[in-house]
């Protein structure tokens, strides 16, 4: 049996059902985003898993146990709050002692497993410090380092981020990443930040309307998404109407209106007739100004409309004749490259036939 | 910069200007008045007096100093004015404690009500406030009357509510619980709620929760509200006079009875200065114990 088991977990308020039958299994030791856009239900779920919430059907279980009726305090799970809520009146060493102390340990004994963890996140020297005295970077360490002393089953991470600026931010994933390998404790950690998602998780599962929309590790969810709205939220998607002209031995024909036929990967069910989209990633576009001719491609001609200079690459816009813009990463790997095409510069885009993916809801 | 120091004098000059007039120079003049000499018929004697034969006497004594140390009977007053205050304090913050509890933590849109209804009683005039007590506690009242029955009926002898030190206690609570409930709810009402949130997660239960968390966060509070119930309680007259009877005397009604009754303004400013620095040492102890407190939390 997994770890954590939600089983067909439902939490309505009113008329808005903000959790909607998910089920989800966490297996020990894993690294396990819960990710989608404010107000999909991750917050709820995790609030249910921690004992805040109740479901109003389905059950949760932890190392086998039915937690229905457990209070927060009697479940061997800890979270880390996204404002870290740190007790504002205790010091460091007394916010990570916390939870020891609850438990009856000895002064003396509290006094060691604190100077360890404190040690574990490099906050050694820092144990006689209120939290108002710390940086944002410092305050997220000693909440999970809080959350971590005791040992539970299971840490919960609700967006413990959100609060920090981006360059911070990558190291402190790195040392989540670092730190769970350590502990080897189950992490599930909510966020809305798909990269950060992609970055720290084992398996992802992606949240919408309350509503598990794909379960999978973090290269599965981005390169083959399951439905429009996984392929729009995680990175950057082109998204092109789509219907299903015929269906060869391997490649499927789409059609799109105004612009002619693409040539795709087979999908499962998928039948001649079917409307959807085509999901296509910009750094799997291929931008050049002639023609290349290759049967694996598909090719359209189109004109530069704008370009984003983001640095280490350049996304260029590219308007089709029918209309429709379709973005195209390239590198900048040559220094002081800002661009290769001018807006307005006529231009030819194509893609391999199994880089998009038809996509039928 | 000429135009901002004006500014800065023209909003702290009022403030200031009020306190020079009404709190620093009436305090001074009190301080002035323990070492004079009382007049012939009440109020103070000249401090130079010109005697018919030409010569001038000084009038300025240590006396009234001496006459409130070699009478016990002052400092009694005293400390039974200080017993009678912390005991409305404490019973004050007993009640107003789950009071603004409740108020903090009850939907936004009932909390301003419910702090109107804790402000409501200062609509009406405090002195038939304390009258109302007066009928409450009064032995034909029908709350006299059951209480009195009930303890018959356990074979105890009927007691007498009105002017006892029970009625004064009773009478000072009254008045005074609306300064204890307001300062703890604005404290109570600012705190985070996902402290308590986290508190439970790491294991602590509904009491560790209250005194581990909620409690030490609100001292601030309490020492807010404990100041502004003590200070006054301590120097009160008025309820001790209405409700206290002869034995429910306080220390600010001695007072009053030397500058209305017995005229002795001198030995009355005494009794006001003692009392005066009693309060504010005691009110620095608070808060120097506050901070200490805050530094070893």
């Amino acid at each position: 049996m997994a770890l954590l088991e939600i089983r067909d977990v439902t939490r309505r308020f009113g008329d808005f059902t903000a959790v909607d039958k998910v089920s989800l299994s966490i297996e020990a030791g894993e690294f396990f985003c819960l990710l989608g856009p404010s107000g999909c239900g991750k917050t709820t779920l995790l609030r249910m898993v921690a004992g805040f919430d109740a479901p109003n059907g389905g059950s949760i279980w932890l190392d086998g146990k039915d937690m229905t009726g457990v209070p927060p305090e009697k479940r061997n799970v800890h979270t880390v709050f996204q404002s870290y809520a740190l007790f504002p009146h205790m010091t460091v060493a007394d916010n990570v002692g916390f939870p020891l102390k609850m438990a009856g340990l000895e002064p003396a004994a509290i006094k060691t497993r604190v100077d360890e963890a404190l040690d574990d996140v490099a906050l050694t020297g820092f144990s006689g410090r209120y939290p108002n005295e710390l940086s944002g970077g410092q305050r997220q360490r000693v909440a999970v380092a809080r959350a971590l002393i005791n040992r539970p089953k299971l840490l919960l991470l609700d967006e413990p981020l959100a609060a920090l600026d981006a360059k911070l931010k990558e190291n402190v994933q790195l040392e989540l990443i670092t730190l769970q390998k350590e502990v080897g404790i189950a992490f599930v950690y909510v966020t809305h930040d798909q990269q950060e998602a992609l970055a720290l998780a084992h398996r992802i599962a992606v949240m919408n309307h309350g509503r598990v929309e794909q379960l999978d590790e973090p290269s599965k969810i981005y390169g083959f998404p399951k439905n429009r709205f996984v392929a729009d939220f995680i990175g950057t998607c082109n998204i092109l109407d789509a219907e299903v002209a015929r269906i060869d031995a391997s490649r499927m024909q789409l059609r799109i209106p105004g612009l002619g036929e693409v040539q795709t990967t087979q999908i499962d069910g998928a039948r001649p007739g079917d409307k959807g989209v085509l999901a296509l990633r910009p750094e799997q576009v291929a931008i050049s100004p002639q023609l290349r001719p290759d049967p694996d491609e598909n090719h359209f001609a189109g004109k530069v409309f704008d370009f984003l200079y983001l640095g280490d690459v350049t996304v260029y816009v590219v308007e089709l004749p029918n209309g429709s813009r379709v973005e195209a990463m390239l590198p900048n790997s040559a220094p002081g490259r800002a661009k290769f095409f001018e807006p307005g510069d006529a231009v030819e885009i194509s893609w391999r036939f199994d880089a998009g993916r038809f996509l039928t809801e | 910069m000429d135009s901002r120091r004006a500014a800065r004098w023209g909003i702290s000059g009022p403030p200031l200007l009020y306190l020079v007039l009404f709190f620093a120079i009436p305090t001074l003049i009190m301080v002035l008045a323990s070492f004079r000499l009382p007049g012939d018929f009440g109020g103070l004697a000249p401090i130079v007096e010109q005697g018919d034969d030409g010569t001038r006497t000084i009038n300025l004594t240590l006396e009234n100093y001496q006459r409130f140390f070699s009478d016990p009977l002052y400092a009694e007053l005293f400390l039974k004015s200080f017993w009678y205050a912390v005991i409305t304090t404490a019973v004050c913050l007993l009640i107003a404690y789950p009071l603004a509890m409740l108020i903090a933590r009850s939907p936004k849109r009932h909390r301003d009500l419910l702090v109107l209804l804790v402000i409501l009683p200062f609509w009406s005039n405090f002195l038939i406030r304390v009258y109302a007590w007066m009928i409450i506690l009064g032995p034909q009242s029908v709350f006299t009357g059951v209480l009195n029955a009930g303890l018959g009926l356990f074979g105890f002898e009927p007691v007498r509510l009105l002017f006892t030190p029970f009625a004064v206690v009773v009478g000072l609570v009254y008045v005074h619980l609306p300064f204890m409930v307001l300062p703890l709810y604005a404290n109570l009402e600012k705190h985070d709620p996902v402290l308590l949130d986290a508190a439970q997660d790491l294991g602590a239960n509904s009491w560790q929760r209250f005194w581990r968390v909620t409690f030490p966060l609100s001292l601030p509070g309490v020492f807010a509200g404990a100041a502004l119930v003590f200070i006054p309680a301590f120097g009160i007259f008025a309820i001790p006079d209405i409700l206290g009877g002869t034995g429910g005397i306080m220390i600010g009604n001695v007072i009053k009875q030397q500058f209305l009754d017995t005229r002795d303004w001198p030995f009355g400013s005494v009794l006001s200065m003692v009392l005066t620095i009693v309060a504010v040492g005691l009110a620095g102890f608070a808060a120097w114990y506050a901070r200490r407190a805050r530094a070893l939390a």
